[in-house]
């Protein structure tokens, strides 16, 4: 794994997305207070050039909105992102057209995210006809080592293929290289495998490991633990539209300290029949993000919980037991 | 590039030349509602009848031929009018015009429609209530009450009249495209055109406006329909063009000449028969098309399924 | 012994619309013990969720069958619909999957959960709804919730709902078709422990169909891997894990990651499941076996014991026969 230098790519810091929820013809009249869903509620983290972050997580956890606000596909409602230096939380749609080449996302559904009246060939230039670049011979050559680049080889027997005469792994290669093509900098892969089969996912996962060894910065949303825990180089774990847990996968997975992480962990079933162990399974259901629990968001649902955390709001600080400087858990009691 | 993705890919490539191609939206269409080619046939008669059948002909069909409201004979199978011209000769030329103005209204009331439907789904907000509640006025105007004031207002000729039926005709085009476009809006790879940096232009032709023109298509028949009645009717009132022959002159002509006194079913009945047919032809063309591209329209079974059961084959080697 | 449900020879065809025929089901066979916590594993496609609809005669018109599903002895298929009805719901239940999805929005919850006891004549008027609630609370939904709509419940608790209208008719089989597929891994964790402890309560015998692998190790004790409608092999899960006798098996273990692996490789397996629409020569899986001789292309293995309670369709078993004792 190489990481060019040191600065990060990516920096983003207090971030915030929120919006509104109708409050219906009741609420409305009798004034009840107005309520916002806080996807997004305070999330900061760095990534680097070369390195492969995912943001891990149970719906609702926010997860997804920070990718798109990161993306500017969303409003912020506050917190600076900057890319490669640059802050980019304020600028205009017109300002923001020259970052997009460099910023790059593939979603989770093969089967929608292809125009089905396009070809592959079609569907990989779209991005080079919109930033007018290169002529159409040019563009012809990028498209074929896009295709290359994804795994599908010979390029000439897909460029004229159409969605439908390839299978869920093959379209998520031509999602792939669609968002190849630019030459990204950093590809956010919104759950790349989840619909796929299991034995077509590794190959797919290894195309973003291999692009990540080339100094492509990866943010890779997932909700499943054992595939972050395989390919991610640090994991995030999201909670309520917080990050509560963070460090290099290695770290997270063996030593999680949030009582959050280390629920999840161990409800992750586990491929060996022997390897049951002592599942602690949270009671009720993640509370939606209308109504976060005051003091730390987690405490309603957590086996450690004490009468301060009903009041205090942790920060991110490094654990007591934490074997890593870089690991960073959000709980008063680690 | 590892071994992996290569050797994934070229195994994956067999499956990649099995797959057929599917045919396209409006083929498929057809294929799953077959009496739509019903439609098309009666509407393919007509039209092959007004194109080809002139070239037989010479000479004016307002011609008089015979005595007035002469019964069908051999030369003239189904008689002549109150002006002694030839039926037959009449519907010909009448056929000509009503189909013209039809299409020509149905292809101006699509372009209206279509046009506000995407610029009403796409762009949503204020440019949507605006033009919805633009639609919603014409919708409540009545329709032939205002054909006749326009008609009576605007002059006769068939320019006019064409103008006339597009422009009331478009409100339920706009809706049914406007929805269309709503939810395509919304798939997933619109959205990543736009994040791409896809300007509107872009994202409007060359990613919605192919996913909903098969519906437009299949609306334009069924407004193909609207329009001929409509001119039938408009002309009967009197307000068509004086100057050209179609079949609501026909009719019209007919109700002057008091062709139901002197028992004259010739003179009313085939032009009447003739709106009803090719109506009824492009209703059945468009609904059929519309249904078939309406996946939301197919519907399952609720009545108790009944699968078959073979007879038993030779019992497995399991030990 | 006779097993609860012993599946024999299971083939289902389905015509096509062109006039072909699609064999999704080619043979199946497999034992189910009372209170057995059984797996049906496998990938889009491979007929797993065919193969369990027809246990429950919930096959369309353009299928055929043949083969013996024999409910307690009994051969529930032999006249299929009307052989199949008298014990659909009351000895063998289904849990859909996106069975969140598949309450009618206008009808309270516990009057759906009645509906199956009034239609199979198991219960009535006060002493069904009381059965109702215990059934509620029974899946840890709190009793006065009966009265309530399906949309007024989250997502985890219409599958407890779902839950307990299969539980409705006391059956004696449940089918899970991917239970647990759209829900958290919490939310999973909760269903699957819930869907185990039933199965002790009840003695409930539980077939889970899904593509989860891990699900499947953690919850069940036998499971059968389909591929391309037929058993590739059937064990116990540890069997499965510890000793595959199909490559199919290890290599889809091996495409698993898992949280404990470590630095281990996954794998992924290249090419794609054969047409089955087609007549399949040799063994479905060899184009993709990284462990293909000689006799893979040409013949078709069959289904064959190597161990204790433990089949496999492969020819590198073959030796094998001779090696056990008679």
């Amino acid at each position: 794994m190489s990481t060019n230098g040191s600065k990060p790519l990516l920096e983003v810091e207090g971030l915030h997305a929120r919006y509104p929820v109708g409050r219906g013809i009741v609420g409305t009249v009798s004034r009840a207070p107005k309520l916002e869903v806080r996807a997004v509620d305070g999330v900061s983290f760095s990534l680097k050039r070369g390195e492969m972050l995912a943001l891990v997580g149970e719906s609702g956890c926010g997860k997804t909105s920070t990718a798109q606000s990161i993306l500017r596909m969303i409003e912020l409602s506050g917190g600076s992102i900057r890319f490669d230096g640059e802050e980019i939380s304020g600028l205009s749609a017109k300002q923001l057209r020259p970052l997009r080449r460099r910023m790059q996302i593939v979603y989770q559904d093969p089967y929608e995210s292809l125009d089905p009246r396009f070809r592959v060939g079609a569907t990989i230039e779209e991005p080079l006809q919109v930033h007018g670049i290169g002529s159409k011979d040019d563009r012809r050559e990028e498209v074929k080592r896009a295709l290359e680049l994804a795994g599908l080889t010979p390029p000439e027997l897909y460029i004229d293929r159409y969605p439908h005469e390839l299978s869920g792994g093959q379209r998520q290669r031509v999602a792939i290289a669609a968002s190849l093509v630019l030459h990204p900098e950093l590809l956010v892969a919104d759950e790349p495998v989840s619909m796929l089969d299991v034995s077509v996912r590794a190959g797919i996962l290894s195309i973003l490991d291999e692009l990540r060894d080339n100094g492509l910065a990866v943010l890779m949303i997932t909700h499943d633990l054992s595939t972050a825990a395989h390919y991610a180089d640090r994991i995030a774990v999201m909670y309520l539209g917080r990050i509560v847990e963070e460090g290099p996968t290695r770290e997270v997975i063996e030593n999680a300290q949030h009582p959050y992480t280390r629920a999840l962990l161990s409800v992750v079933p586990k491929r060996d029949p022997r390897d049951r162990g002592t599942p602690q399974i949270l009671r009720g259901e993640t509370p939606n993000s209308i109504h976060i629990p005051p003091g730390c968001r987690f405490n309603p649902r957590c086996p450690m919980a004490i009468a301060e955390c009903k009041t205090v709001d942790p920060e991110l600080r490094r654990p007591a037991a934490s074997r890593d400087p870089e690991h960073r858990a959000a709980c008063i009691r680690v | 590039m590892s071994a992996s993705t290569q050797g994934a890919a070229a195994a994956d490539s067999g499956l990649a030349q099995a797959a057929p191609r599917r045919p396209g939206a409006i083929k498929t269409a057809i294929l799953t509602q077959p009496q739509a080619l019903i439609g098309l046939a009666i509407i393919g008669a007509f039209v092959i009848i007004a194109l080809v059948a002139p070239l037989f002909l010479s000479g004016d069909p307002k011609a008089k031929v015979g005595p007035i409201f002469e019964p069908p004979s051999t030369a003239h199978p189904l008689g002549l009018d109150g002006g002694g011209a030839d039926m037959i000769r009449l519907l010909i030329a009448g056929t000509r015009v009503s189909l013209l103005v039809g299409f020509c209204a149905a292809l101006v009331s699509a372009i209206i429609g279509g046009t506000i439907g995407v610029l009403s789904g796409f762009f949503g907000g204020k440019t949507d209530i605006a033009l919805m509640r633009m639609t919603d006025y014409f919708l409540v105007i009545p329709d032939i009450p205002l054909m006749i004031v326009a008609a009576a207002l605007f002059g006769r000729s068939l320019t006019n009249i064409i103008i006339i039926i597009g422009i009331i005709y478009w409100t339920t085009t706009a809706r049914l495209i406007r929805a269309q476009v709503k939810s395509v809006r919304e798939r997933v790879y619109v959205k990543r055109s736009r994040a791409l940096g896809a300007g509107n232009g872009r994202l409007i032709f060359k990613h919605i406006l192919p996913q909903v023109a098969p519906l437009l298509i299949a609306n334009t028949v069924l407004l193909v329909a609207y329009a001929i009645f409509a001119e039938t009717f408009i002309t009967f009132l009197g307000l068509g063009d004086p100057s050209v022959i179609s079949w609501g002159r026909l009719i019209e002509n007919a109700f002057q000449d008091d062709a139901i006194l002197n028992n004259a079913w010739w003179a009313i009945v085939p032009p009447g028969l003739c709106v009803t047919l090719i109506v009824l032809g492009a209703t059945i063309f468009g609904q059929s098309l519309e249904d078939g591209l309406n996946p939301r329209l197919r519907v399952g079974h609720l009545s108790v399924r009944r699968f078959k059961v073979r007879p038993l084959r030779g019992k497995l080697d399991t030990e | 012994m006779t097993p609860l449900l012993a599946v024999e020879d299971l083939n289902i065809w389905f015509e096509l619309p062109n006039g072909g025929e699609l064999h999704a089901v080619r043979g199946v066979s497999f034992d189910l013990e009372g209170g057995e916590r059984f797996g049906l594993v496998g990938e889009s496609g491979c007929g797993k969720t065919t193969a369990m609809l027809s246990l429950m005669g919930l096959l369309p018109p353009n299928a055929s069958v043949s083969g013996e599903v024999r409910l307690e002895g009994e051969n529930i298929l032999e006249r299929g619909e009307e052989s199949v009805s008298p014990h659909r719901w009351s000895d063998i239940a289904m849990v859909f999957q996106g069975a969140m999805n598949a309450f009618n929005p206008v009808k309270t919850v516990g009057s759906q959960i009645e509906e199956p006891m009034r239609l199979h004549g198991v219960a009535e008027g006060r002493v069904a709804r009381r059965q109702v609630e215990e059934l509620l609370e029974r899946v840890g939904i709190s009793k006065d919730r009966a009265a309530r709509y399906p949309h007024e419940f989250s997502g985890g608790m219409r599958q407890r709902a779902a839950i307990a209208m299969a539980l409705a008719c006391e059956p004696k089989i449940l089918l899970a078709d991917e239970p647990t597929t759209a829900l958290d891994v919490m939310v999973q964790a909760q269903i699957l422990e819930l869907l185990g402890s039933l199965a002790s309560d009840f003695n409930l015998a539980l077939i889970l169909v899904t593509h989860d692998l891990p699900v499947v190790a953690q919850v069940c004790d036998r499971a059968a891997v389909m591929y391309a409608g037929e058993v590739a092999e059937a064990a116990s899960t540890d069997a499965l894990f510890h000793t595959p006798r199909h490559p199919y098996t290890r290599l889809l273990f091996a495409a698993t990651p898992d949280l404990h692996a470590g630095g281990e490789r996954v794998a992924s397996i290249p090419g794609a499941p054969p047409r089955l629409d087609r007549p399949i020569v040799g063994c479905p899986f060899q184009p993709r076996c990284d462990r293909a001789f000689a006799p893979c292309p040409i013949e078709t293995p069959l289904l064959k014991s190597v161990g204790e309670r433990h089949v496999a369709a492969c020819h590198l078993n073959d030796h094998v026969r001779e090696a056990l004792p008679a």
